[in-house]
């Protein structure tokens, strides 16, 4: 087959241009764009916890990096920034996303709530009290993603959206551990607090029910 | 991630225009596979058409019964409506148990059809990788391959499918509308959307550059017992290993695809005609041909006791 | 503060705070992101420029040419920073690899650039136009072709021997030898390693996220060249560690050149598909476990031996640590031999050594109890030994062994188990019982600390000792607080600064109870001060804020009326660590159900039995064994890194590729602690409890998976693909 690829490469500048997927309009043999084009800035408005927002931002800049690099709010973490950890989750008008795999510019006109936005040490928000009731987490990087899903899950659950392990498409869900432990688990906890951050949504989606 | 321009579509057929008109374009929906592919400079698209506001976010039933799903429907949206719910379990199923709730919300219809390969040297730049540069080779193949294709596979690339939503769709016989820069439309059958690598396995579909998907229809439902069965080594937030989607009607008769096995939903009509016979007989068809590493051979295997296990569970 | 003799009565055998499970006093900033981490402190730089690492592309070799012109003329580019320009770039006492690469090239993802911008998206991309010509080399990457070549590590053989092994194992009438493997794992914690540089003259200050301050500040200034006092690093929040922040990496070290050279105060963040390979990872091992034993289940002979790989220079993973401690028996071996790979750098995980001896070991102790006809549990029960077995007349200071097992099989219904392999069905599952024993030694190291008592009363307890998540934070709150006699509420608690005393660190699961004791030591220090200012030393007593002492009676706070009273200690052992074994035990009892059809396994139960010394806070130590569990459900089931063997990496280089447990997989965790105190361990009369939860979780799994199915698997992760053949046949 193959066999031993010599992988003595010039670098990374490889061609881009070749692929086809993803609605691709360039066709395949289109000129690799100039690597050094100078960036393009945009301007994006969006209401970040109750507060409009406007910034000048270059489009390659990820919601994650606008709440973070641009506006100081440092509580969503980037943990990957490829979609594969949730520690970045945000609730955007009303439902939770990775906020790195999305663009600032796609959200203009959009309700962004962080973990800063549910609450403060002086006024925590129920879930972020029963986090630090259970001990629902150590380290604490990926806890405000795991507290904004937190959050968002018991909202999915009682707006009667079905899940993974739902026994049945039509019956309502309840919020049961192995609901909740299905729909927390874009958010991983590489301290393992797991165990405890069930036990606080419950705490929680109890006091709800 | 090289610089982009970046604008906001007005309708299909002029975002498919606008398109034509600027070189390196590409649409953005969701941007869940898109951004973290133009992060590693995978894809390095030089002008973004956000086909965000098109409004393409509705399902609607059809005249012939069956269901019109906008390109732009979110996998949550999708995987939470009723009739879908009731009528197409199958894919509600799918669509739950991809990714995780956060990406499902972002992740669209059309987009979850386009997504790329998750071959791990399709994801390093420093790998030779025929899908991702043409002639350069595959690492794939005499590396790790665990988690790649064992059948309708070529000697230029073993990459797999890594949608959910696409086994299901395919086992639905969905088709998948588009629209070209000359507003002209097709239906795209699902059996045909996704190719097989061959000697060109940097083209994963045969949407041609610059249309862009509106819809998926899906046929008026066809009863039966739907069953989504996902094997991975964690039991959430993982690709498949392999996947069964099935419809198994009170007779015994039925329609199964899977996932993880191929470069596009693998589903071999001829073999389901042995579905009444068991998993054995239906693989045995279906499996046919399969030319699997010595690393990934266990997943013909995990198909035939996948199947199996979905027809136990069918027949309670 | 010397320890040096067994702690008698003291300060903290009150409890009135101590040993209570109180919440996190990090708890509400961490909860509601207000707690600062490397890459966001926007509260010492409002605008550093951003530095993105380049990594190389072979894994040996060497660089032939580099080309950064065309990243030096991208929009925003502020400096590009390579071995061609970066001035002597020495490397740290703790570092195998150099962590600038170039022209020679050590492993892949080596770091051979990092290019400064104005923002991040523009450095990212500019990075992508740095040209590197490398011309490979031939290097050894698979473990199992280079073992027959390994030797001895650096330092010498690493082996041990007692009686008469071989003897012994060849006339036992049971035995068994078989051969274990456990993978390259990666410690894929949260926050992906980041630093913050910035240089004021020859000054250079890091925030950082590492979790060993002094010994990182030192490695910096052996790195580059200059004076340990003209380098601070600062480390107050850390989103986990397990090892992988030990030491500097190339963070920090890169993100120091790009400040230089850029002029600016630069951060950097390792890109979380650079993370594996350009850092470290816990080694594969291969292992091969030797027990022979009398009919009545009494163990003659037990041998380990281990063989890993690592870089020139490297060192072994001491696989078989617990195998000389764990068990009795009057003739035993072990071994540990190194192999030559040009993977990146092998280094400390989360129990090193232990987590995966006990991998393998604890799945042969339950073949040998199958051989013997025991119960797993007995058969270990009658093999405890309360003295370290290479040296009679050296007791364990403490080893409640025995408990932990009997507790554990009590509590988690031990007895409904059966023995017969592959002979409870749940429907469609197969249910399997497992158990394992938990081991980790106890590990002291010298901590310092300084506390001020300020005129209203509050007390600032100062130490560059770190919380990874441990619960640091609280635990030191809880000391101070327990000795000077003031709520929690009045303890202020800064940690991480390499301004503050040297401590012991986050590592080798040491940090809580020397920590602790290096607070208790300063506080004794301060309640000295004190007495002595207030003349009647022998009775003072330090309760609700007050000393009352003879005949005076005042408030703390009046004491520091006229400005703050500061005392600094640390505490630093003695030979008792010598004469005593002291060491942490466990017993992990897990109940799995397997897919008879697809072999998924999936975790139903699992309970921790652990006695390690006094419990500072029942709360964070539970959350220190959960989740260590957690981490043993991973090693067990599903983490790997996947070595190409041509090209010399770690091909699944990122959190889709490497699976760790999500929440899906971990069931309901119960912990229970037996009563201890460990009087020749510290004052605190603790021991460390991190690494105790993660030792033996593997091989409780993987017996459990072999209760349910009857197939053993000595090769971890225990996939699916490797049984799924071995299942039952289906219709």
């Amino acid at each position: 087959m193959a066999g031993e690829l010599e992988l003595s490469r010039r670098g990374v500048l490889m061609v881009g241009g070749a692929s086809a997927a993803l609605a691709t309009v360039s066709p395949a043999e289109a000129q690799t764009p100039p690597p050094d084009t100078a960036p393009t800035q945009m301007a994006v408005s969006f209401e970040i916890n109750g507060a409009d927002r406007t910034l000048e931002l270059d489009t390659r800049t990820t919601l994650l990096d606008a709440l973070r690099e641009h506006l100081n709010l440092t509580g969503t973490k980037k943990g990957c920034d490829h979609g594969q950890c949730g520690a970045c989750t945000v609730i955007v008008d009303g439902q939770r996303i990775n906020s790195c795999l999305s663009l600032a510019v796609m959200h203009e006109g959009a309700k962004v709530t962080t973990i800063e936005g549910l609450g403060t040490p002086d006024d925590l928000h129920p879930m972020q009290a029963a986090f630090i009731k259970h001990d629902g987490y150590q380290c604490g990087y990926c806890t405000p993603g795991q507290i904004c899903s937190a959050v968002a899950v018991l909202d999915e659950i009682r707006q009667g959206l079905p899940s993974h392990v739902s026994a049945s498409l039509t019956d309502r869900p309840r919020a049961t551990n192995e609901e909740m432990r299905e729909r927390m688990s874009g958010n991983i906890c590489r301290c393992g607090a797991y165990s405890n951050i069930a036990e606080a949504m419950a705490e929680v989606a109890g006091a709800r029910a | 991630m090289r610089p982009f321009s970046y604008e906001r579509a007005t309708t299909p057929a002029a975002a498919a225009l606008a398109a034509r008109a600027r070189p390196g374009a590409k649409f953005i929906a969701g941007g869940t596979n898109l951004l973290d592919l133009m992060k590693l400079q995978i894809e390095t698209p030089a002008h973004l058409i956000d086909v965000g506001p098109l409004g393409l976010d509705r399902i609607e039933e059809t005249p012939e019964g069956g269901l019109r799903i906008g390109a732009l429907v979110s996998n949550s949206d999708l995987a939470g409506d009723a009739r879908v719910r009731r009528d197409y379990g199958v894919l509600s199923r799918a669509l739950l148990a991809g990714a995780s709730g956060q990406l499902r919300n972002k992740a669209t219809t059309g987009g979850n059809l386009l997504q790329r390969t998750r071959c791990p040297y399709f994801y390093d730049t420093a790998q030779a990788c025929n899908k991702r540069e043409p002639g350069s080779g595959c690492a794939a193949i005499g590396g790790f391959s665990r988690q790649l294709a064992v059948i309708g596979v070529s000697d230029h690339c073993i990459a797999t499918h890594p949608s959910d939503m696409a086994v299901a769709m395919r086992v639905l016989d969905a088709q998948v509308e588009t629209v070209n820069a000359a507003g002209e439309t097709r239906a795209i059958p699902m059996a045909e959307f996704h190719r097989l690598p061959e000697d060109r396995p940097h083209i994963d579909t045969v949407l041609p550059p610059g249309d862009l998907i509106t819809a998926v229809t899906l046929p008026r439902p066809i009863g039966g017992t739907h069953v989504y069965r996902k094997v991975r080594d964690r039991a959430s937030y993982a690709f498949a290993v392999v996947s069964v989607a099935a419809v198994l009607q009170r007779d015994g008769t039925g329609r199964v695809a899977f996932g993880g096995l191929a470069h596009k939903p693998w589903r071999v009509e001829a073999a389901e005609a042995a579905l009444p016979q068991g998993a054995k007989a239906v693989a045995a068809i279906a499996l046919a041909g399969a030319r699997p590493t010595h690393e990934n051979a266990f997943k013909v295997t995990l198909a035939e006791r996948t199947l199996a296990a979905v027809i136990s569970d069918a027949r309670g | 503060m010397k320890f040096d003799q067994p702690a008698g009565q003291n300060a903290i055998d009150q409890l009135k705070v101590v040993g209570k499970p109180i919440d996190r006093i990090d708890g509400p900033l961490k909860t509601t992101g207000q707690a600062l981490y490397a890459y966001e402190r926007h509260d010492v730089q409002a605008r550093p420029a951003y530095g993105y690492i380049l990594g190389s592309t072979i894994a040996k070799g060497r660089i032939r040419r580099l080309r950064t012109d065309r990243a030096r003329s991208a929009p925003g580019v502020l400096a590009v920073v390579t071995a061609e320009n970066a001035g002597t770039v020495g490397k740290g006492n703790f570092n195998t690899a150099k962590l600038l690469g170039g022209p020679e090239i050590q492993h892949y993802h080596q770091a051979v650039a990092v290019v400064v911008a104005e923002t991040f998206e523009q450095a990212r991309s500019a990075a992508q136009l740095v040209e590197v010509d490398y011309v490979k080399a031939k290097g050894a990457f698979d473990l199992a072709e280079a073992k027959a070549g390994a030797g001895d590590p650096k330092g010498g053989p690493e082996q041990s021997s007692t009686g008469d092994f071989a003897g012994a194992f060849a006339s036992a009438p049971v035995t068994l030898d078989e051969t274990y493997s456990t993978p390259d794992q990666s410690h894929a914690m949260m926050e992906p390693h980041a630093t913050l540089a910035s240089w004021e003259g020859d000054k250079l200050t890091l925030w950082t996220s590492n979790q060993m301050i002094a010994w990182s500040k030192g490695d910096i200034a052996r790195t580059f060249g200059i004076p340990p006092e003209n380098v601070r690093l600062d480390s107050p929040y850390i989103g986990g560690g397990f090892g992988g922040k030990l030491f500097i990496r190339s963070d920090a070290v890169m993100a120091a050149l790009a400040s230089k050279a850029s002029g600016r105060p630069v951060k950097v963040a390792l890109q979380r598909p650079l993370v594996i390979n350009n850092t470290t990872h816990r080694p594969a091992t291969i292992q091969r476990i030797r027990i022979g034993a009398a009919r009545d289940g009494r163990i003659t002979a037990i041998g380990h031996e281990s063989w890993n790989g690592d870089l020139e220079g490297g060192s072994t993973e001491v696989a078989t640590q617990q195998t000389k401690l764990l068990y009795a028996g009057a003739n035993r071996m072990t071994s540990q031999k190194l192999a030559v790979l040009d993977l990146p750098e092998g280094n400390a995980m989360r129990a090193p050594g232990e987590a995966p001896g006990l991998m393998a070991l604890e799945i042969a102790m339950d073949e040998m109890a199958e051989k013997l006809n025991m119960d797993p549990v007995e058969f270990r029960v009658l093999n405890d030994t309360q003295v370290d077995p290479e040296k009679p007349e050296r007791p364990f200071s403490t080893r409640q062994f025995v408990a932990c097992l009997r507790t554990g099989a009590e509590r988690f219904g031990w007895s409904r188990r059966n023995p017969t392999p592959a002979s409870v069905r749940d429907g469609r599952w197969l249910i399997g019982l497992g158990m394992a024993a938990g081991f980790r030694n106890n590990i002291v190291m010298k901590s310092g600390a300084r506390v001020r008592l300020d005129g209203q009363g509050v007390v600032t307890v100062e130490t560059d000792m770190t919380d990874i998540g441990t619960g640091t934070y609280t635990i030191i709150a809880q000391t101070a607080a327990e000795t000077l006699g003031i709520p929690v509420e009045r303890v202020v608690v800064k940690l991480g600064d390499s301004d503050f005393p040297a401590a012991a660190g986050s590592g080798g699961q040491w940090g809580a109870n020397s920590s602790t004791a290096g607070v208790y030591a300063a506080c004794m220090k301060l309640r000295e001060q004190i007495v002595q200012t207030l003349g009647y030393p022998a009775d003072a007593s330090f309760t609700g804020g007050r000393v009352r002492a003879g005949r005076r009676n005042v408030t703390l706070a009046s004491l520091a009326s006229n400005g703050p009273l500061v005392a600094e200690d640390f505490i630093e052992f003695g030979n008792l660590g010598e004469k005593f074994q002291q060491s942490t035990f466990a017993g992990h009892f897990v109940e799995v159900a397997v897919d008879s059809f697809t072999g998924e396994t999936r975790i139903r139960r699992m309970l921790a039995v652990c006695a390690a010394g006094r419990i500072l806070n029942p709360k964070t130590a539970r959350s220190q064994v959960i989740g260590a569990m957690t981490m043993g459900v991973g090693g067990a089931l599903m983490e790997e890194l996947a070595v190409d063997t041509r090209h010399g990496f770690f091909v699944n280089h990122d959190l889709a590729g490497y699976e760790v447990p999500v929440h899906a997989d971990i069931p309901h965790q119960d912990v229970i602690f037996l009563d201890e105190v460990d009087d020749k361990s510290s004052p605190m009369k603790a021991k460390g409890i991190g690494e105790l939860g993660l030792c033996g979780v593997g091989a409780a799994v993987a017996n459990a998976v072999y209760n349910a199915t009857g197939v053993r698997i000595r090769d971890y992760p225990l996939t699916l693909d490797k049984y799924l053949d071995r299942l039952p046949a289906i219709a």
